[in-house]
């Protein structure tokens, strides 16, 4: 045994006791990370969804005919349009976080090489990104659901706070996938197909601009079953106050399921891409 | 150095003639995107979304409303601005992004300019592709269109040239603007502008939405007179206005491109 005394750190690296103190040590890095970006994203994270608002829920809406027959009981546009933009803001933020700087952390600054040099494992680094992810989308998701207040969308005060609280489930099931597709390819350029692909279809055709009755009965279905429209439903049945609570525990369970599956193979997946 | 050709057996290079040097660029483009031609073809598919998005789906729920007189579906409305801003958002985004990315980090331009290429025949030639790509993305989107049944006049057939001459214009403004940067963070400023018009330039809804004041300023935007263009085109209502647009994006683009040229020569060449 070498004597390490006075020559090395003062004491001896050790394991983690637990997952969740693992991915803590790794909390400074990430709040390192969010105090110097944040003001990046200051734009396309608060402007863009405050002028998405302004532009389709408002002057536009001004042009549909609400009828909350046809518009899932919103009695405006307005109402209808607005909590399922703040879902679509929630995939949008895991699609740009999950997504370059992911691939960035294997393949350009290899950050997750030198985190795992340490006694952290897989399961600690994915956790803290998630951590992350989960922070900056109920920081976002917040700062919009506050914007929306003044308009008048909302009907009761905890079905908001609800809503915000499921937009970290929401950020979970679309930031898993979308990690482990980052963690899969080989080159930057198959990003723009998920963009073209997934993330715009998603946004456009899952209610969130207009009821999936919309598409007809055969595209309907499909819709309803893509992942963006559990979220964008639940988020909407908690602003304006209809809730039918079988259906919310089925879109809670497909998210949490979601998540959980892409969580356990983007372990996985982060594993064998660190360790071979 | 004569000499020293000579032991190449090589000749001193000619410069190359307008026509040739972007030639050699448009080529160097085809083959970097013969490797990813699914990216390629993907491409159109963004405003054909929003079509059948907002135009379809949201159109079903929409009080129509007249234009130049007469009453318009409000997908025949909404097609022709998602031309004009399809041109737009591509030719940014390849003149901002991706030329900042060959400016700075490939140094790509550093490499050319090393041969008898110079810094216009750059601008130009990497125009010259954006537009080439753009013109077959709303060719696609046209034949869209007629299969739709939103296509009444054969003045649409003008749509391609006028998206055309949107995508240059932005193009280059785009790049000129892309040169004063420092960093990716300065593309948060383009966001700003590019964000508002893609929403707020009549693409979805009647400048009519607008109080009078407001009107004046959102039908002074760039983009504004390229929706109108388009629009007065596919609805088979051009009128003189449409010369006005046209004009007022020639001027447009004919500025960004000489800054372009002398802010290349400056960051370039010296």
């Amino acid at each position: 045994m070498v004597d390490y005394a006075g020559s090395g750190p003062a004491t001896p690296p050790t394991a983690p006791s637990g997952l969740v103190s693992g991915a803590l040590r790794m909390g400074d890095y990430w709040l390192t990370v969010l105090a110097r970006t944040w003001k990046g994203g200051v734009i396309t994270t608060f402007v863009t969804p405050f002028f998405y608002v302004l532009a389709l829920g408002v002057l536009l809406g001004g042009f549909v005919e609400a009828d909350p027959a046809t518009l899932e009981g919103a009695d405006s546009y307005l109402a209808f349009v607005a909590p399922g933009m703040v879902a679509a803001h929630a995939m949008t933020i895991a699609f740009s976080e999950m997504t370059y700087p992911v691939y960035g952390m294997v393949k350009w600054q290899r950050i997750y090489f030198s985190m795992i040099a340490s006694p952290l494992t897989a399961s600690h680094i994915v956790l803290a990104q998630l951590g992350f992810l989960m922070l900056r989308t109920l920081f976002a998701c917040g700062v919009f659901l506050l914007v929306l207040t003044p308009f008048g969308v909302f009907e009761t005060w905890w079905g908001v706070l609800v809503a915000w609280l499921v937009q970290g489930l929401v950020v979970l099931a679309f930031g898993t996938p979308v990690m482990l597709f980052s963690l899969s390819i080989k080159g930057e350029e198959s990003f723009a197909l998920i963009f073209r692909l997934g993330m715009i279809p998603l946004t456009l055709f899952s209610g969130t601009f207009f009821p999936v009755a919309n598409l007809g009965p055969v595209l309907e279905k499909i819709a309803m079953a893509s992942p963006l429209w559990q979220g964008v439903n639940l988020t909407r049945m908690l602003a304006l106050g209809e809730i039918d609570w079988a259906l919310a525990a089925i879109h809670v369970a497909y998210l949490g399921v979601l998540a959980g599956v892409c969580w356990w193979l983007a372990v996985r997946r982060l594993g064998e891409r660190l360790v071979s | 150095m004569a000499l020293f050709n000579a032991a190449l057996g090589a000749t001193v290079a000619r410069p190359l003639r307008g026509g040739e040097a972007a030639r050699m660029l448009l080529w160097r483009n085809i083959l970097v995107y013969r490797r990813a031609w699914l990216v390629f073809i993907t491409g159109f598919l963004e405003p054909v979304f929003y079509l059948f998005s907002i135009g379809i789906g949201v159109g079903a729920m929409v009080v129509g409303f007249e234009y130049a007189g007469k009453p318009v579906d409000y997908r025949e409305f909404v097609a022709p601005g998602m031309i004009a801003a399809s041109a737009m958002n591509g030719a940014l985004l390849d003149a901002t992004f991706n030329f900042f990315f060959k400016l700075k980090y490939n140094k790509l331009y550093d490499q050319m300019l090393a041969t008898p290429l110079r810094t216009a025949d750059i601008a130009i030639g990497e125009i010259l592709w954006n537009q080439l790509r753009s013109g077959i993305y709303v060719t696609a989107f046209l034949l869209i269109m007629v299969a739709m049944d939103l296509v009444h006049s054969w003045w649409a057939l003008l749509v391609v040239p006028a998206a055309l001459l949107i995508g240059s214009a932005f193009g280059a403004v785009g790049m000129a603007l892309t040169t004063y940067m420092s960093s990716w963070q300065d593309f948060e400023k383009v966001t700003l502008a590019m964000m508002p018009m893609f929403l707020f330039s009549a693409t979805f809804f009647p400048v009519t939405a607008y109080p009078e004041w407001l009107r004046w300023i959102v039908e002074f935007t760039p983009l504004y007179r390229g929706v109108v263009l388009c629009r007065e085109l596919t609805l088979g209502v051009p009128s003189w206005g449409s010369l006005v647009s046209v004009v007022y994006l020639l001027a447009f683009g004919a500025i960004g491109l000489v800054v372009v040229r002398r802010r290349l020569d400056s960051l370039l060449l010296t």
